[in-house]
């Protein structure tokens, strides 16, 4: 069987027999600089600009709603499950569809729809990066399909960085199948390393921290 | 008479194309990660890439346990580990898996490993329609040609021919720019993420404590890939491993900043294992292939193995004097550049290509942007003295040992040195400026010597040191 014959190679090769324990492993690295939550802001906000996001802050849900009604006015829009996003009145927008349980549903409004609207669970301000963890309130394709991708993110969960990330979650597999780091809009350099936005993913991200 | 490999490089070093192209893009990818790497965009770029060479180092040297646990991870989280010897072996299994399934059309995403062993062309003796959606990997899936730098598969390719290839397979209308193109892409490939009934990726990294497959992309392929499909199977070399999902803090930020220059690529998805029960979306069934083809031979050498330690970043290639030059196809296998000289002849045996290890200035530029710290020059000189160890106990060399033991003859003797000297100076005559073997006799330009000298040359002899040294010593006496 392929699996023994592997096992048996490798521990050949290194000098080891079954069932041996490892070695102590290095000690893990990370490093969570302190930085206050303004400058968290900005640097989140600086760091999606240079990827060609677009950021709004909005003081208040209602109006961060009333930034996603001027965005997609009339327009087919997705939204996910996320309770922040119906605690922003999301679902209330009359082109907005929401409350998808079953993949196939979802997957043919989210092919025709031009808007995804997601929260997020983490954002990350060094970077400007979007941390989504898939479950019954954010579906993986909500963010992937449409070709533009609006996420409403409450500040308090804005983190310094990937550091910080894997400190309060440092095994993401057991919350969820699929966590993806979302870091600007989708993007190539494949031909003459010329950069063009939208190639499967949306080519278009606005974030607007709550 | 020159060897294939030898008309092939002469071929791409006369073509003013494709040299202002690889040099260009190449050029840029460097730009991009010095920016990246300066002291104040990440200050503790050396302290990371030391932490990722212990990690690597450690998980490599206790590979078997890591891939035990990894193995039971998967499981636990309702995905299956499939163990293959080599390349036969996956296709054999993706081949019962999509008859079991009904399968036929396949997606894949970009994937260094399955280029290796020719995934794309033996599923399609299956009747299997494989379609790679990486952008750059699409054009040179429909050009029929292999990828030219681990990066950027189409590297070499200018718009204008990537506008010939779409038409000619697609039937578009020739459109030149870029956005056009890559929109050209999406439409067509969104049709078939959306009717694949498996996705195929590689793997970044495997993480062991949490039986996750990580990949790294821009594009959103990947992400679609392993989305939209009921079945998602990632193709993974056994060195792939990291112990703890904590250790990702430090790839991740060398990995995007080595290759383009992006602290984060835009998209790094964290999988373990099938959609569970809350979830929306996601595929239902996931599958691991962990694949041997070679590395466990690799494994065996204690020095060579940190070959393993590879994240594929191509930091190595953008920096390479000679693989700027001659380009990624003229390496004999799927990986080129540095990386590639000391991995393929590792895993396909020296005898394959033995110049490989030898197409090299020994410059160190690859090493010192590896972010794993690999030595690749080390490795090279030790792959070089393998190959030359095989040689001299095959009866042709009998002429090149002759020449080096009357080489050390004469350096042993200085009087004959130094006449050996002034006569070669002399037969040369006064410098013109211009180079001095290439205008040897012609008696030196004879058989083995020519193609000796073809690849040599020295400024115009001047006075020699023994002469200079003998006038200097005189004027300090005096």
């Amino acid at each position: 069987m392929s699996r023994e014959y592997v096992l048996h190679k490798t521990r050949t090769a290194l000098g080891r027999n079954v069932g041996q324990a490892p070695a102590p492993a290095p000690p893990v690295r990370l490093r969570i600089p302190q930085v206050d939550v303004e400058v968290r802001l900005a640097n989140f906000f600086q760091a999606l600009e240079k990827l060609a996001g677009k950021t709004s802050r909005a003081g208040s849900p209602a109006e961060a709603r009333a930034y996603v009604a001027a965005l997609i006015g009339d327009r087919p829009a997705v939204a996910s499950n996320a309770p922040f996003l119906r605690e922003c009145g999301i679902p209330g927008l009359p082109s907005v569809r929401t409350d998808f349980t079953g993949r196939e549903a979802l997957r043919a409004v989210c092919a025709t729809a031009d808007f995804g609207i997601t929260s997020a669970d983490y954002a990350l301000a060094d970077t400007g990066t979007l941390v989504l963890l898939s479950s019954s309130q954010e579906a993986r394709m909500i963010s992937l399909l449409p070709p533009v991708h609006v996420a409403l993110v409450p500040r308090e969960r804005l983190l310094t960085g990937l550091d910080e990330l894997l400190t309060l979650l440092p095994q993401p597999s057991e919350q969820t199948s699929s966590m993806v780091l979302i870091t600007g809009p989708s993007r190539t350099a494949d031909i003459e390393q010329i950069l063009v936005r939208g190639v499967h993913g949306p080519g278009e991200i606005h974030v607007v921290v709550v | 008479m020159a060897a294939l490999y030898q008309i092939n490089i002469r071929k791409a070093l006369a073509d003013a194309r494709l040299q202002s192209a690889i040099y260009a893009s190449t050029g840029r990818l460097m730009d991009h990660r010095r920016h990246a790497m300066a002291p104040d965009a990440l200050p503790d770029y050396q302290e990371l890439r030391t932490q990722a060479n212990l990690i690597k180092k450690h998980t490599i040297e206790n590979l078997d346990h890591y891939l035990e646990q990894f193995e039971v991870q998967v499981a636990a989280h309702g995905g299956k580990v499939v163990w293959a010897k080599d390349g036969g072996e996956v296709v054999e299994f993706l081949g019962e898996l999509a008859k079991e399934k009904g399968a036929r059309l396949i997606v894949k995403s970009k994937s260094m490993t399955t280029e290796e062993i020719d995934l794309n062309e033996r599923l399609g003796h299956q009747h299997l329609e494989t379609v790679e959606t990486d952008l750059g990997e699409y054009i040179i899936q429909l050009a029929g040609e292999r990828p030219y730098h681990i990066v950027a598969p189409a590297l070499h390719l200018t718009r204008y021919e990537v506008a010939e290839i779409f038409t000619r397979h697609l039937g578009v209308e020739n459109e030149t720019a870029p956005e056009k193109l890559t929109k050209i892409a999406r439409a067509t490939l969104r049709q078939k993420f959306l009717a694949a009934d498996i996705g195929v990726t590689g793997a970044n990294f495997l993480v062991a404590d949490s039986g996750a497959v990580v990949l790294v992309e821009n594009e959103g392929n990947a992400r679609m890939s392993t989305t939209a499909p009921r079945i998602h199977v990632a193709v993974a070399g056994i060195e792939k491993l990291v112990p703890r999902a904590q250790d990702l803090a430090v790839f991740l930020k060398l990995l995007g900043r080595s290759a383009t220059g992006q602290p984060l690529t835009v998209y790094t998805s964290f999988l373990s294992g099938p959609r569970r029960g809350e979830e929306i979306d996601g595929p239902d069934e996931f599958y691991v292939v962990l694949l041997d083809n070679g590395r466990t031979r690799v494994l065996a050498d204690r020095d060579k193995r940190q070959s393993l330690y590879c994240i594929r970043c191509g930091a190595c290639l953008n920096h390479c004097p000679v693989y700027r030059k001659i380009g990624g196809h003229n390496y004999p296998w799927v990986y080129s550049g540095p990386i590639g000289a000391i991995i393929s002849p590792q895993f396909m045996g020296l005898t394959h290509d033995p110049w490989l290890p030898f197409a090299s200035s020994l410059c160190g530029a690859c090493a010192e942007v590896c972010p794993v710290k690999i030595d690749i020059p080390r490795l090279l000189l030790e792959l070089r003295s393998e190959v030359v160890k095989a040689e001299e106990r095959q009866p042709g060399r009998r002429l090149e040992r002759l020449a080096f033991r009357a080489w050390a003859w004469v350096m042993r003797h200085p009087r004959i040195y130094e006449m050996l000297g002034l006569a070669a100076g002399a037969l040369m005559g006064e410098g013109d400026g211009k180079g001095w073997l290439s205008r040897a006799p012609a008696l030196m330009n004879w058989g083995p010597l020519r193609a000796w000298l073809s690849q040599r040359d020295l400024p115009p002899a001047g006075r020699s040191f023994r002469q200079l040294w003998r006038v200097r010593s005189a004027r300090v006496k005096s």
